[in-house]
């Protein structure tokens, strides 16, 4: 293996631990659970793209065929954490704010975790 | 050069699994721990493909794949179960 | 006819690389099968998914993805820094209401997650009627200037794409 694509392995590696380092070390030291949010969800997506970025390198330089594998592993990960973040922020709402602590909004409903959308007589 | 890069990897990633034991074992909220259990998926996805990349073969793929999609499919429903007291309505 | 026989174009060729991603080898068998999961499979779910969202500049997509793809990036470095280099007391956080011109749920969709993705913000919820959407952000001194740059980044392109 040529000591350059060596060298960009070894590169996407070392980054992407350390952005899964940061992303864990955020959960650990920020105070509020809205604000442990934000460390996961992106620092990780960085780590493990990185991750999966290296191995396809990896994998191409060893055997020659394009493997895009990795890709569906990357691409599935990006499209699924801003729908967990979106959900677990949902959750961390619903159960611990009134809606008068949070801003209102700018048209004439509520925020869909305490009211009721438009033309339905129950939740849901 | 690339072992070393990977033993830094996995070195990383097996600290960053530690502190996501923390925030579980701290809490104090359900939302916290569900957070955390969702970062230490995404964390052995990575672990998986860097031994993946060890052992020199692309079997591990299929495993990160459906950890990927099974960790997804439990935190929502996690945070479902938290939301409305059911899962499937 | 055409309509009944392929309900959803995007979703059968989506349907077929995907199925050659998982199997990671091209060859002519599995891009026959590859083939019938992508006609077979929205056939069968057509019944529950009866509107097909419509796309108008196509091209905007491209330009859209990377401009996302290089906001990941720089948002990466932007909250790895502030992890480590901030003191608990100095990051003030914000909650921002942001009023929605988009209207089509797709369109929504995609700048919620979007702004997941970007510099220091989540979104949390919309409102119940879907015109206002509220976003977290991990530390800003200008609330406002992130809502004209979500607002003039994001959802202007994300207009020209869905009508």
């Amino acid at each position: 293996m040529p000591f350059v694509v060596e060298l960009l392995i070894a590169i996407a590696l070392v980054i992407s631990g350390i952005f899964g380092l940061v992303g864990s070390f955020g959960l650990i030291k920020l105070k509020d659970t809205v604000q442990r949010l934000h460390a996961p969800t992106k620092a990780t997506t960085l780590g493990v793209g990185g991750v999966l970025v290296a191995s396809m390198i990896y994998f191409f330089a060893k055997t020659g065929n394009v493997s895009i594998h990795e890709l569906m592993i990357t691409v599935f990960l990006f499209l699924t954490a801003p729908i967990t973040a979106n959900f677990i922020a949902k959750a961390y709402l619903a159960k611990n704010t009134k809606p008068d602590e949070l801003p209102g909004a700018s048209g004439d409903f509520g925020w869909s975790i305490y009211d009721d959308p438009p033309g339905s007589d129950k939740a849901g | 050069m690339i072992e070393y890069a990977l033993l830094f990897a996995a070195g990383c990633y097996g600290i960053a699994l530690l502190m996501d034991l923390w925030r579980i074992v701290l809490g104090p909220d359900s939302a916290d721990r569900i957070l955390a259990l969702d970062t230490m998926v995404i964390n052995v996805i990575a672990l998986l493909v860097l031994y993946g990349v060890w052992r020199g073969t692309e079997v591990y793929f299929e495993a990160a794949m459906l950890i990927a999609m099974v960790g997804f499919v439990s935190t929502v429903a996690y945070c479902r179960y938290i939301l409305r007291g059911d899962i499937i309505e | 006819m055409l309509r009944r026989l392929i309900p959803h174009p995007l979703v059968s060729l989506m349907l077929v690389f995907v199925w050659l991603a998982l199997v990671n080898k091209f060859t002519l068998g599995n891009l026959i099968l590859g083939s019938i999961m992508g006609l077979v499979v929205p056939m069968l779910t057509a019944a529950y998914w009866p509107d097909r969202p419509t796309i108008r500049r196509p091209f905007k997509i491209a330009e859209y993805v990377l401009i996302v793809i290089w906001d990941i990036i720089v948002a990466n470095v932007q909250v790895a820094w502030i992890i480590l280099f901030k003191r608990e007391a100095d990051i003030r956080s914000h909650w921002i209401p942001i009023p929605l011109e988009l209207t089509s749920a797709e369109a929504i969709t995609v700048l919620a997650g979007t702004i997941t993705m970007t510099p220091g913000t989540v979104s949390a919820t919309l409102s119940a009627d879907g015109s206002c959407i509220l976003v977290h952000c991990l530390h800003t001194d200008d609330p406002d200037g992130i809502r004209d740059e979500i607002k003039s980044r994001y959802e202007r392109r994300l207009k020209e794409i869905f009508p």
